[in-house]
């Protein structure tokens, strides 16, 4: 290393060393990503369980056997194929009204995986945007936005989604809406306290010296240092909009019967949970599954985006 | 005719009676305290030259960094480049301004985005600054300046935390020059490193200065650092000019009993090069409550009731800008 050399050496002579370990081309920024993502392997557990979702999702109608709403009369409640009684078409078994579960589920995916994914983008760029500008410009903009977030949190989310979707009418936009401005607080909050700590580091500084406007100091310089909490917030914040559009759903807010997503499915499910597990345990088990495996690639996203993290 | 030109006769950088008070919120009820963190201070800066600003923690030397690089408006007093007052810049000229004043701080672990690779980090002024340069010509112009602080051509790729202390400072120099600016102002730029690093990082500094005729307000605290750069050194003491002249003489020769006890402070090997004084007790006073008359005069030996009462300005005293009151009796 050039720091070694004697310190009456010129910077000439630094230069000259420079010959020595040659380092091949550097890779691009998303390839580099990608092959720190790709060494941890809960991580790519999950991405393969997302691609999985995501494709069955996306060829839901080609992949599911049966129509999500189609009801067959001859096979109320049949058991999935390994237990006795179980009808061979239904490989989940079948519902209350006769409907394949797996065909249900597949179709669910969609409108799961949409739903959390919308109410993320949704809540994550107005909460960037407002707790930027909170913690960047501070004063009296940031007591506005940051004590109103406080009284959002003070209500109980699911009742404040409720008065919201009561306003707007039920239905599944609606919900997601509704879902998106209840998670506007953790973002706003997330982004305000790292912004904060970030402005008083001197590379901000040197950046407005070197002629750096608002808005490139903001979402340029600052914002990419404040992401890694967003990354994580953002995978559970689409676990708990699955969870919340299924609250809804159930209070006959949300999805509307018989759209197959999986929290409304649960819920209708709720008499049988003593009776015919499978109901209920399947679109659990997808909840679980996917929200398991959102965490798990946030997590390893995380450390892929973080250069710190890298050799 | 703009501030960008030098004129004959005239310093590059000169402040007049700066002055920067911050406002402290003390609590509910009480009355807003005023931080005097800076009270006037005047000094001139030649092309070329290196003036240090020295003292102890908190007498305001990062404070008057800031105010040379315009992050923050002076309460009072002008900063005046090449003669015009720099204080009310248009945007525009505000971006002239900063063509010729740059700086370079002192943590190199904190002034370099972590996010960015070094060749976008050395990219961002010129692309800020000189909008006529294509994504080419731009990153030729990096790729320049990296060579002259000694920076292999590979690291442009690289992220700041790959690289060790003194090599993350050449970074902070080269984003500092390569705007080619005409003064630079370097708040502790070695400080956090290794002294084997210091050395070869001040040398870059001083070679830079030949080749690219820049002058340095070179803000530290460490004195043998000083002694070996710096043409003139500015004593500061609680936001004001304690003592002001050139670096061999004060050295040579302290007059104000702060100096001395600032030199008697740093250690020496040789007993003969020991200054011979008290070395300082006490902590510096508080600025949001700075003692009446000379600020100094609760740790000074030489102090009398004139002290306590009166402050002193600065005047000549061979040659020199000394702001005591019995500067006679003690030289």
């Amino acid at each position: 290393m050039s720091e070694n050399t004697t310190p009456s050496a010129a910077h000439a002579s630094n230069v000259a060393e420079a010959a020595v370990e040659p380092i091949g081309a550097p890779p691009s920024p998303l390839r580099e990503t990608w092959d720190y993502f790709k060494k941890n392997r809960g991580a790519l557990a999950g991405l393969i369980v997302i691609a999985i979702i995501l494709f069955l999702a996306l060829t839901a109608q080609w992949v599911a056997p049966f129509d999500p709403v189609a009801q067959d009369r001859t096979a109320f409640l049949k058991p999935p194929i390994w237990m006795e009684g179980a009808d061979p078409r239904y490989i989940l078994g079948t519902d209350a009204v006769g409907r394949d579960i797996l065909s249900r589920l597949i179709h669910g995916a969609q409108l799961s995986v949409s739903i959390g994914v919308v109410v993320v983008i949704l809540s994550m760029i107005a909460g960037i945007a407002l707790g930027m500008v909170a913690g960047y410009f501070r004063g009296w903009v940031e007591v506005g936005v940051m004590r109103l977030m406080d009284i959002m949190l003070a209500l109980p989310s699911l009742i404040m989604a409720l008065a919201i979707v009561a306003i707007l009418g039920p239905g599944l936009e609606n919900a997601m809406l509704a879902i998106a401005i209840v998670q506007l607080p953790h973002y706003v909050r997330l982004t305000r306290a790292s912004v904060v700590s970030e402005l008083n580091k001197e590379y901000v500084i040197a950046s407005q010296i070197a002629g750096a406007g608002h808005v490139r100091q903001m979402f340029v310089n600052i914002l990419p240092n404040c992401m890694a909490p967003l990354i994580v917030q953002g995978t559970l914040g689409i676990s708990s909009a699955i969870l919340d559009a299924a609250a809804l759903g159930f209070l006959g807010l949300g999805a509307q019967p018989p759209l197959p997503e999986w929290g409304t499915m649960l819920s209708e499910a709720r008499e049988f949970v003593g009776s015919a597990w499978w109901v209920i345990t399947f679109p659990g088990l997808c909840i679980l599954v996917t929200v398991l495996a959102f965490n798990l690639m946030g997590d390893g996203l995380r450390d892929a985006l973080d250069p710190k993290m890298k050799r | 005719m703009s501030f960008l030109d030098a004129k004959p006769g005239v310093p590059l950088l000169e402040s007049d009676d700066l002055v920067r008070h911050y406002e402290v919120n003390r609590g509910l009820g009480k009355p807003n305290a005023t931080v005097k963190a800076l009270d006037g201070v005047s000094f001139s800066l030649e092309a070329q030259k290196t003036l240090a600003v020295v003292g102890e923690s908190g007498c305001g030397k990062s404070t008057l960094g800031r105010q040379l690089t315009l992050i923050e408006k002076p309460t009072s007093g002008a900063l005046k480049l090449n003669g015009t007052e720099v204080g009310h810049l248009s945007d525009k000229e505000a971006k002239q301004f900063r063509r010729t004043v740059q700086m370079i701080f002192q943590n190199p672990y904190g002034s370099l985005n972590p996010r960015k690779k070094v060749g976008q980090i050395l990219a961002e002024p010129v692309l800020l600054n000189m909008d006529n340069l294509g994504r080419k010509e731009r990153e030729e112009r990096v790729r320049a300046t990296m060579a002259k602080v000694g920076l292999r051509p590979e690291f442009y790729q690289r992220y700041p935390h790959m690289f060790s202390g003194g090599q993350r400072q050449r970074i902070a120099i080269a984003r500092a020059l390569i705007l080619e600016p005409k003064v630079i102002v370097a708040d502790e730029p070695v400080s956090a490193l290794d002294v084997s690093v210091q050395a070869q990082v001040l040398n870059l500094m001083m070679d830079l200065q030949e080749e690219m005729n820049v002058a340095y307000v070179f803000i530290s605290h460490d004195l043998s650092v000083v002694r070996h750069i710096a043409d003139d050194v500015m004593v500061m003491y609680l936001g004001r000019v304690a003592e002001k002249g050139p670096t061999d003489e004060i050295f040579a020769k302290p007059l104000h009993p702060y100096t001395r006890a600032l030199l008697a402070s740093a250690p020496k090997i040789d007993p003969t090069q020991r200054v011979k004084a008290e070395p300082l007790t006490g902590e510096l006073p508080s600025p949001i409550n700075p003692p009446s008359g000379c600020a100094f005069h609760k740790r000074c030996p030489f102090a009398t009731e004139e002290c306590a009462k009166v402050r002193p300005e600065l005047r000549n005293f061979e040659g020199r800008e000394v702001a005591c009151h019995r500067v006679e009796e003690i030289a």
